[in-house]
């Protein structure tokens, strides 16, 4: 290959090995993005939260709705125990969710939640989440799963209402799989 | 304006034909105008599996009720006519004329990287029937639009989809093999008094074209390289039961989609702009405009994505974003019709089948592009996604727009590639055919968008029924009259009248001062490039 | 050539009358409806106003075209004249688009940001796309379910296979469609059970994908009492095109005396799960659900269409230990288009529909499924 021809396919080659990353690249950076933004409905991490600097707004009143569902082929009973709160933004508040595996083999659950409207997302902070983590539940096992949030005091002025879905996943299989794969 | 054409005909008094003949000649080619003609071939057998699929489509669509197929082949034949005709299609064709053309419009002898040349080619026969082959597999083919969303494609999928991805691994491959050869060629071996803003225009957009697919096709690699992932090795990527995201998949395959379909039209107006000014007998109007012009759509096209996803549920700034964005890109489209407008116009236009084509694609893309103009706007666009009228949009944009630029080249250059004219009335008959037909499969689609009907449906409600009947009775005119295209592009290379090398009395440009058809080799020496033959 | 021109200009004339008939026409059938809502009426006029402004692009731009073709023609003697640059007009023709795209993306902001205020609704509804059927549940003040039922195609098989005549409202007719009132602002959560769905109701000028593990909210108020059509919007599978969404939009008292008697029948199916049927009572309502929910895939004669969708006549499962076949059509089939129906019916109208499978087809089991063997199974730890 001609010396100019052999440089510039080096480079083009770069190129397009560079776009191929950038598309794995885009799998973080979009999920950074939706953390940061709360755009996509997506509420982020683990939160903590400090009742002692902790700046409740006691003259706003928000409602927050709890829809739980189950996704295809999961059979659980899962629901909330009250599926509607009233909260001032940045007050802690802890609800009670119930999950049970009416079937005869054991079961992996993992939830996934989903916000709206969107610009609350980025404002809704649990300290504690059953969707942290999968649940394991054992033939007919019912366990009561709680939730603790705190809404932002930077919620936006106008929403004065937002809902939380919660969509019971049966990732048994993922479960398997993922123990299978060797311990690093 | 001078004309001193340097005769070639002596670099070529020992000029020899192909090293073999017969099968080796072809599996073992790497000289450029073999593999044009590989390429072009390739393109028109996979448009008749794609039509033939068309076919399929509009005659269960001729009525409602179900007639002829169930609904799950149905799907399989939507996602199959869409993939072949992107990938199987268009995309290869215009990779046919850049081999065959490029080389000898910019003064060089072949292709930067022949034997790579070879290799970009045979890879799609083999892609080409693997996708095909996916039909006949336990669950059927892909059935899932040639958008292929997850989680329909990953969790809910046929088995056979590892294998939709390896084609699509071994289709993405060939195109940016056939890129880096393309801006190779481009960059190095112009000959010497060619700058770049003398090329051609057709070349040009390949310029562009081809970085395009460089950005964008390994993109494509990487969101079914995740598919198959999560299908086979228990990944989330695209599973909201990982913590995954579907939506996540729309942004990145758009993020090549996009810019995909600009790597489908750019070529074609590159195509259009070679045309038009060989039969007005007219320079280009605005040749540096028309350079910008095709740089800022390739520019802009990375950032209008998400138009195809306003349904999605994104925050208001993202559909501010990409409404703003995609009408922006408006205006260097606009440019350039306005440009091939000013070209015709105060010309001496003759009206050859090359010509009509072309002045055929300026009216219908633009027809396609006010189609376009009102998607991007996305309140209106809550009534016009997934309808008809998207529908009726991309193929105005893909079938008067791209494949009537291929088809314009063909009988543009066909003359010059074989030696031969084909027969004027038949390609005039072709012509009007194949654009009386057009529109009649395609314009009511408008209609039936803007009254609801969805797409990929195989059946609809009573009262879309007569714009459908009239669509199916044009796509079946359109279909059929595309043999009368290969009658006539096999009676010019059998019995043709011999063709001169100019052909065009209006053309300019380099290939047009070989001899017709040019020999295997052509440009061994580097001509000389003079006002004349600069670009047009 | 004379020809050339002729045919030119009638397809010029022919596009152009087109689009003059779309121009200002109300209810035809060329152009997008209006709708019902201040929202669809605000699309619509964006919709005319982006195509009055194409239309006039393209009379002067074909008409220019048409124009040069006829005149500017060697036949005529024309001798070609050679400009090819005119900077000024490059500048003219980038800033005149730009300032009709920049006026036309105003009155769009605006519509937009109306459409992105949600809040403040008077009733909440959660709408969940299934493969292939809508299911509405009607969430109180207090956010409890109060009504949820499934909304699916009431269109015959026979209608669609050209065995009987085509109704009047072919493929967009349900068994039971969503009900509100007239004058409330009403919240819709969308989501989705499988795949990507997407709820759609022109008339209202709303479509929303409906997306799994994902909400999306639209709202919407209508004032004008009747019943709209819309369809799924994102291909999901093989009955995407029969999966069509009504909603009937009744008078608020019309609408309190149907939701209060819905409530008490809801609360009544949940209660059938403490009754015992006969057998004649379980045939009856197991073959209705079978056929609205569960033929489709497996067909009316359960021969199914193997191997995607199995036949359930002779079926080991079907025939054999009623515990098989209930922890089957409970929990499902992961990895396959198989549901949970646990999640979707009560006990009383699984164990009928299990009876009916096992009594169908040829089969012919010994025992008769009652709402209680549902319960104990799902409470019993095997």
């Amino acid at each position: 290959m001609a010396a100019p021809n052999r440089s510039l396919v080096a480079k083009l080659s770069l190129l397009v090995v560079g776009m191929f990353g950038f598309a794995f690249a885009l799998v973080p950076i979009y999920s950074l993005f939706c953390k940061v933004t709360g755009l996509g409905g997506k509420t982020g991490g683990v939160y903590s939260y400090d009742a002692s600097s902790a700046k409740v707004d006691p003259d706003r009143s928000v409602t927050v709705t709890f829809i739980t569902d189950n996704s295809a082929g999961m059979p659980w009973d899962f629901r909330a125990e009250t599926p509607m709160v009233r909260v001032h933004p940045g007050e802690l508040t802890e609800v009670k969710f119930y999950a049970r595996n009416p079937t005869d083999h054991v079961m992996v659950g993992q939830a996934i939640p989903s916000v709206v409207p969107l610009p609350a997302a980025a404002h809704f902070h649990k300290t504690e989440c059953f969707c942290f983590s999968r649940q394991v539940l054992q033939p007919g096992q019912e366990i009561e799963m709680p939730m603790r949030f705190f809404l932002a005091p930077e919620l936006p002025r106008n929403v004065d209402s937002v809902s939380l879905s919660y969509s019971m996943y049966d990732v048994t299989a993922l479960a398997a799989a993922d123990s299978k794969a060797p311990k690093t | 304006m001078s004309t001193v054409i340097e005769s070639h005909h002596d670099d070529h008094g020992h000029d020899h034909g192909p090293p073999t003949y017969g099968l080796t000649r072809w599996l073992f080619t790497t000289n450029h105008k073999d593999i044009g003609t590989l390429y072009l071939w390739f393109s028109f057998v996979m448009f008749l599996v794609g039509g033939a699929m068309a076919l399929v489509i509009r005659a269960e669509l001729f009525q409602p009720g179900l007639q002829f197929v169930r609904p799950e082949f149905f799907n399989q034949m939507t996602a199959m006519h869409g993939l072949i005709m992107v990938f199987g299609v268009i995309m290869p064709s215009m990779v046919g004329l850049a081999n065959w053309q490029v080389p000898m419009m910019i003064g060089a002898p072949d292709m930067a990287l022949p034997r790579l040349n070879n290799l970009s080619f045979w890879i799609l026969p083999f892609a080409g029937s693997l996708l095909v082959s996916t039909l006949f597999m336990d669950g059927g083919g892909p059935n899932f639009g040639w958008t292929f969303y997850a989680p329909l494609s990953t969790t809910y999928a046929p088995p056979s989809t590892t294998y939709f991805i390896f084609a699509i691994h071994l289709l993405g491959a060939s195109s940016i093999m056939g890129s880096i050869n393309i801006i190779a060629t481009i960059l190095n071996l112009r000959a010497p008094g060619m700058t770049l803003m003398k090329m051609p225009l057709f070349v040009w957009t390949w310029l562009i074209t081809a970085f395009l697919l460089l950005a964008a096709m390994p993109v494509l690699a990487g969101a079914v390289t995740m598919m198959l992932f999560d299908i086979h090795f228990h990944t989330s990527f695209f599973n909201a039961a990982g913590g995954g995201d579907p939506v996540m998949f729309q942004h990145v395959f758009w993020f090549f989609g996009h810019p995909e379909v600009y790597i489908l039209i750019l070529p074609a107006f590159g195509v259009v702009s070679q045309i038009l000014p060989t039969f007005a007998r007219k320079p280009l109007f605005g040749y540096a405009s028309m350079v910008y012009a095709v740089a800022s759509i390739a520019f802009l096209s990375f950032l209008v994505w998400a138009h195809h996803m306003f349904t999605v549920g994104m925050p208001l700034a993202g559909q501010l974003f990409f409404m703003y964005s995609t009408m922006l890109i408006a205006i260097p489209t606009g440019v350039k019709v306005f440009n091939w407008v000013s070209t015709m116009w105060r010309g001496a236009m003759t009206f050859e089948t090359p010509m009509l084509f072309a002045i055929a694609f300026v009216v219908l893309f633009t027809i396609g592009g006010f189609s376009g103009l009102m998607l991007a706007i996305t309140p209106a666009d809550y009534q016009y996604q997934d309808t008809y009228f998207v529908v009726a949009h991309f193929h105005y944009v893909l079938v008067p727009g791209a494949l009537f630029g291929i088809i314009g080249a063909v009988y543009y250059w066909l003359p010059k590639w074989c030696g031969r004219m084909y027969d004027e009335t038949l390609g005039k008959i072709h012509f009007w055919l194949s654009f009386v037909s057009v529109n009649v499969l395609f314009f009511p689609q408008h209609f039936l968008g803007l009254a609801g009907m969805p797409r990929r449906i195989p059946d609809y409600s009573i009262q879309f029924t007569d714009y459908n009947m009239l669509s199916s009775i044009g796509a079946f005119v359109f279909g059929f009259s595309q043999l009368l295209f290969l009658f006539v592009v096999l009676k010019a290379i059998r019995s043709g009248a011999k063709a001169t090398d100019r052909v065009w009395e209006g053309a300019h440009g380099l290939e047009w001062t070989l001899p017709s058809p040019p020999p295997y080799h052509s440009f061994t020496h580097p001509p000389k490039v003079t006002e004349a033959e600069a670009h047009s | 050539m004379n020809r050339n021109l002729v045919m030119r200009a009638a397809s010029a004339a022919f596009f152009l009358l087109s689009s003059v008939a779309a121009w200002g026409e109300e209810r035809s059938k060329l152009n997008l409806r209006e709708g019902v809502t201040a929202v669809s009426h605000a699309e619509y006029d964006l919709h005319m106003l982006i195509l009055k402004v194409c239309v006039v692009i393209g009379v002067v731009v074909f008409g220019a075209m048409a124009y040069s073709l006829y005149h500017h023609r060697k036949s005529r003697g024309e001798i070609a004249a050679q400009f090819h640059d005119n900077t000024r007009l490059e500048i003219l023709w980038t800033i005149v688009p730009t300032i009709i795209l920049v006026a036309m993306a105003i009155p769009a902001t605006k519509t937009l940001v109306d459409i992105y205020k949600t809040g403040n609704e008077d009733m909440l509804i959660e709408v969940r796309g299934y493969q292939w059927k809508w299911q509405y549940k009607y969430l109180d003040a207090a956010r409890h379910d109060q009504l949820s039922y499934f909304s699916t195609l009431a269109t015959t098989q026979d209608e669609i296979n050209n065995k009987a005549a085509k109704g009047e409202f072919y493929l967009l007719e349900v068994d039971k469609p969503l009900r509100v009132p007239t004058g409330k602002k009403v919240r819709l959560l969308i989501t989705s059970n499988d795949v990507i769905h997407s709820w759609s109701m022109p008339d209202f000028g709303i479509k929303r994908d409906a997306i799994p593990g994902i909400l999306n909210e639209v709202w919407f108020e209508v004032n004008q009492p009747g019943v709209y059509r819309g369809q799924c919007s994102e291909l999901c599978g093989k009955d995407h095109g029969f999966m069509p969404i009504v909603v009937d939009v009744v008078k608020p008292d019309d609408f309190q005396s149907w939701y209060a008697d819905e409530q008490t029948k809801y609360k009544e199916r949940q209660e059938m799960a403490s009754k015992t049927f006969t057998a004649d009572e379980l045939m009856a309502m197991g073959g209705e659900i079978y056929n609205k929910t569960c033929a489709t895939c497996h067909q009316p004669n359960g021969q199914g269409l193997p191997p995607v969708f199995p036949a359930l006549a002779g079926s080991a499962i079907v025939s054999g230990p009623l515990e098989a076949h209930i922890a089957r059509v409970y929990g499902g089939k992961t990895g396959t288009a198989m549901q949970a129906f646990g999640a979707q019916m009560n006990a009383a109208e699984l164990a009928a529909v299990i009876h009916y499978e096992r009594h169908s087809f040829g089969n012919n089991t010994a025992d008769i499924t009652e709402p209680i063997d549902i319960l104990n199974w799902s409470a019993a730890a095997h």
